[in-house]
């Protein structure tokens, strides 16, 4: 039996704010333990939480990023569970209303992009470190407590490990540029647990999850999905069952352990925090953390010029907009030329965009159409004018394409329509490729030679300018399709 | 001069005068604790020689030209609020060697008005109760009888108040914790507006209903004292930025065309007919004085005590969690980390502390959340309404502070129903935020006090001691002492 698995991922984003969630204490990484706390974060009797405001701020920033609603009303709830690093008995987080909902972001998929759904994000409160020691004894540092926390749940649209990765990639990308996060996956500063289900192909219920800790890694986190879902199928090809359960990473082992199963499930009693007033959200501090955002073009700009070698000029235009500066970021990593790649979209990709006044994001030319136009241009397949051509061959039936898809439903469609355009099979179709194979060359110019002895003769003696001719019939006889650069050589190689 | 029986208004314009000195005055209050404070059980901490650093400090201030009405008043504090460097038990083995190392916003302001901590007072362990017989270091009894309870769960600061072991205390309000003790003992106790004054570093037992105030000898000392507790505090978010008045401004202003309401459902079979005479007496007396009567509805009455003991055991259940005998107070050492937790619990805590923690979790849990504390929310918004609707036609509200006068120790400590039924009257008043003051009403024939309640609209605390003053000032009742 085939199966698809089905993942959704919790990231733990630790927010950049100087100080603690709900206490002026520091929230530097790696000081001596308990040496950054305060009546407030260990929960001592009678004190009370204060909303650190930037936390908030940084929440609503990434919300922007993301293109989530900002909920204009929200609030904060307690998390009711025992543990040594929780000091108050609870941690303070949001359950209904949290402050941002909805969203997605994008990530490259095998050539092309994929769209991955944002459920929520909210904020909330880290949890200090129990660290066991030697000699029976445990150790609490309560340094992390209360460090302010944003978690990010994704909808369960990840079908690979890859994709996870590539989602968690995505996301740290985000946040780093946003600035709200420094995205240290081995300080813990950036973390993801991950809903993990199989279900045979087709079958539209979802299978039993079963929930993944502690890949501290990107690589782990592709490695421990990995293992899981070859666990679950193997479960189920042997007649098992999925056990819903909390899972561990063993990166020392390779594999995935159980945890806690879903009879031991906490039962987090969640409540309206009666401690904090609820956040209200005005329009005019959402348009104010959105100019911030803009602001941060500057950052983005220089780093293009750093590590791309891009003109000001180019940088400049590239990071006008988020989405442009998305555009050619995923261009460059799926192999790019970063000039070529910029040259090419500031030239004809604009142009075609703002005659249509479409925004970039719904561009019908993907970024990987140009690399692979970029490549073939690069190995000599095709020339500049001929790979226009394409370029604009693929914008328009990319168009069609995505009309069709709006029109999904209409039975009467032809189903090809839908798969996506390929670059070489437009260069083919328009019979653009040059003929780069050496025999196919050499059997058309035997020809042109022994149907021509006289001015095979005549060059032999030194009358030069006769290559003209040769080259001419050789492009005859190919209908011009053959590489101009291998009929000269092939020529020279034979009239000696 | 029996300098123990002064107010904080005859207190502070002796000391102004220069007729006592603040050292005295400490003297004076700790030879009278050393007096009664064995029939009355009022302290758990009693912090003589650090009063008297106090006092001696408040001298100097004194000399050096400083005015203040709280400069060297002796006063004594709830036992759940945290005093840095003094121990703040809670009246609870879980926290019976708790010293905090810092103070409370409220008891701050007093301090640096050159306050005189004379201890830290009695209550119902976490304030969970009404008769502060539920606390692990002993019963305070009631000075008109040492036979009965002082009521709670702030019974310490109020038998203080009536003993005149202080010239005034701070309690705390969560259900009726400072009116009914006020009530049972026939002094003045003021809960103020939900958000009135900061919460830092009192020991939460339901933070949103949980409310700081004075317990006074006279409506004058309490409305002084509020002017001083009183303000938004950047350490409490649910602290109120509202502007505070001068709330002395008010006193002697006349009620007349003050529209009192009488609501009926406070008036029923249940209330102690001496009670309800008494009361009833007391409007006829504030009717005399100009006001105007309205009879009015708070429909909801009736569910205020089922909706309170479900919001304040769930809040209460998640704000005890943190006493797990980790990081400090007491702890029973068990053989793994969950034994030790629940050694720890079963040992620091008293039955009703364990009590409601057990109904608040089970209110909470999943599965009973909608049928339990979200209908309870949307019963409080019910009742919160009540009110505001009655005040759309009258200024304050008038009824019995408690259903009965003091009653018998261990009368009803068998029944945590009946002892729950005696905060009735109080209770909807802090659902539904308001403030609120209790002020001697009364005696019955067997010569326990009883007390009037009169409720304000939300952050009009000057309506409530307007009334409170006028109704005072024209009566007796404040200047009866009990034999001691
Ligand atoms: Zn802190």
């Amino acid at each position: 039996m085939q199966y698809e698995t089905v993942i959704g991922l919790e990231v733990h984003a630790q927010l950049l704010t100087g100080t603690k969630m709900f206490c002026g204490c520091s929230t530097r990484f790696g000081s001596g333990p308990n040496t950054q706390t305060c009546p407030i974060c260990i929960g001592m009797p009678g004190v009370l939480p204060v909303m650190n405001k930037k936390a908030v701020e940084y929440v609503i920033r990434t919300g922007i990023a993301v293109d989530c609603r900002i909920s204009s009303y929200s609030r904060f709830a307690r998390k009711n569970y025992f543990y040594p690093d929780l000091p108050k008995g609870y941690q303070i987080s949001q359950y209904e209303l949290p402050l941002c909902e909805g969203g997605f972001v994008e990530i490259p998929d095998s050539g092309s992009t994929k769209k991955i759904g944002l459920t929520r994000i909210h904020l909330e409160e880290d949890a200090g470190k129990n660290i066991h020691g030697g000699a029976n004894l445990s150790f609490v540092d309560l340094n992390r407590t209360g460090v302010p926390l944003m978690e990010i749940v994704s909808e369960p649209d990840i079908r690979t490990p890859k994709q996870a990765m590539e989602f968690m990639k995505k996301i740290r990308t985000i946040l780093r540029y946003i600035n709200v996060c420094d995205g240290n996956m081995e300080q813990g500063s950036l973390r993801c647990d991950a809903n993990v289900s199989v279900r045979p192909v087709g079958q539209r219920e979802f299978g039993t999850k079963t929930e993944m800790k502690n890949m501290n890694s990107f690589k782990f986190v592709e490695k421990a999905l990995d293992y899981e879902i070859k666990r679950q199928i193997k479960m189920l090809a042997d007649g098992g069952k999925i056990v819903q359960e909390t899972r561990l990473w063993n990166a020392e082992r390779g594999i995935t352990e159980s945890m806690r199963s879903k009879e031991e499930a906490h039962d987090y009693r969640y409540f309206p925090e009666p401690d904090l007033a609820p956040v209200e959200v005005e329009a005019s501090w959402i348009e104010k953390i959105k100019a911030d955002i803009n602001e941060l073009q500057d950052v983005k700009k220089a780093r293009f010029i750093s590590q791309f070698g891009l003109p000001e000029h180019d940088a400049e235009l590239l990071t006008s907009e988020r989405s442009v500066a998305e555009w050619f970021e995923q261009a460059v990593s799926l192999g790019g030329n970063p000039k070529n790649v910029s040259n090419w979209m500031m030239g004809d990709l604009m142009r075609l965009l703002n005659e249509e006044n479409i925004p970039i994001q719904n561009c019908p030319l993907k970024p990987a159409h140009l690399v692979d136009l970029l490549k073939l241009i690069e190995d000599g397949t095709i020339n500049r004018n001929q790979a226009k051509s394409v370029f604009v061959e693929i914008y328009k039936r990319g168009k069609v394409i995505q009309a069709a898809k709006g029109k999904m439903n209409l039975p009467a469609l032809k189903i090809e329509v839908y798969s996506e355009v390929k670059v070489i099979d437009i260069v083919k179709e328009k019979g653009l490729a040059q003929i780069s194979d050496e025999s196919e060359i050499e059997a058309a110019i035997n020809d042109i030679l022994e149907k021509n002895p006289g001015e095979v003769e005549r060059f032999k003696a030194g009358e030069a300018k006769l290559m003209g001719f040769f080259v001419g019939q050789a492009m005859k006889a190919t209908k011009g399709k053959a590489n101009p650069k291998i009929v000269n050589e092939l020529l020279r190689k034979k009239l000696g | 001069m029996a300098l123990h029986k002064l107010t904080i208004s005859e207190a502070s314009a002796a000391i102004e005068k220069g007729e006592i000195s603040p050292v005295e005055l400490a003297n004076a209050l700790f030879d009278r604790i050393d007096a009664v404070e064995k029939k009355i059980g009022a302290y758990v901490t009693i912090t003589m020689e650090h009063a008297i650093g106090q006092a001696k400090e408040a001298g100097n201030r004194v000399r050096n030209g400083e005015k203040g009405k709280l400069l060297g008043i002796p006063m004594a504090i709830k036992d759940n609020m945290c005093t840095e460097g003094i121990k703040t038990t809670c009246s609870s083995n879980i926290l019976g060697n708790f010293i905090p190392p810092y103070e409370s916003t409220v008891t701050q302001e007093l301090k640096e008005r050159g306050y005189v901590l004379t201890g830290k007072t009695n209550l119902d362990e976490f304030a969970m109760g009404s008769s502060t017989e539920n606390s692990a270091f002993g019963y305070t009894k009631n000075p008109w009888d040492t036979a009965r309870v002082p009521g709670g769960s702030s019974g310490g600061s109020a038998a203080a108040v009536a003993a005149d072991e202080c010239i005034a205390a701070i309690g705390s309000d969560t259900g009726g914790s400072i009116r009914q003790p006020a009530s049972f003992c026939g002094v003045v106790g003021m809960k103020p507006t939900y958000g009135r004054v900061s919460r830092y570093g009192l020991v939460a037992f339901a933070s949103s209903l949980d409310q700081i105030g004075p317990i006074t000898k006279t409506v004058e000392d309490s409305a002084i004292l509020m002017n001083i507790i009183s303000g938004n505090d950047p350490y409490d978010s649910t602290s109120a930025p509202a502007a505070i008045p001068d709330f002395t401004s008010v006193l002697g202003k006349e009620i007349k065309g003050l529209k009192i309401g009488i609501p009926k459902e406070y008036f029923i079979e249940g209330i102690d007919a001496e009670v309800g005479e008494h009361v009833k007496n007391a409007v006829k007396q504030l009717e005399s004085l100009g006001a105007v009567p309205v009879d009015i509805s708070l429909p909801h009455t009736g569910y205020a005590v089922a909706t309170y003991y479900i919001l304040a055991t769930s809040e209460a259940s998640s704000n005890l969690a943190r006493y797990d005998g980790v990081k400090y107070g007491f702890r029973a050492e068990g053989k793994d980390l969950l034994d030790t937790y629940m050694k720890t619990r079963a040992k620091g805590f008293g039955d009703e502390v364990k009590r409601r923690i057990i109904l608040g979790t089970y209110a909470l849990s999943s599965g009973y959340y909608d049928a339990y504390y979200k209908k309870a929310q949307q019963v409080r918004t019910l009742i919160k309404q009540d009110f505001e609707k009655a005040f759309e036609t009258v200024d304050v509200i008038v009824t019995p502070t408690a259903p009965t006068p003091a009653f018998r120790a261990g009368e009803k400590t068998a029944d945590p129903l009946q002892m729950y039924l005696s905060d009735i009257l109080t209770i909807s008043v802090n659902l539904a935020g308001m403030p609120a003051i209790s002020i001697p009403c009364g005696f019955t024939s067997g010569s326990l006090p009883v007390g009037l309640q009169i409720v304000g609209k939300h952050f009009d605390e000057e309506a409530v001691f307007k009334t409170a003053y006028a109704y005072e000032q024209s009566t007796d009742w404040h200047k009866r002492k009990p034999k001691l």
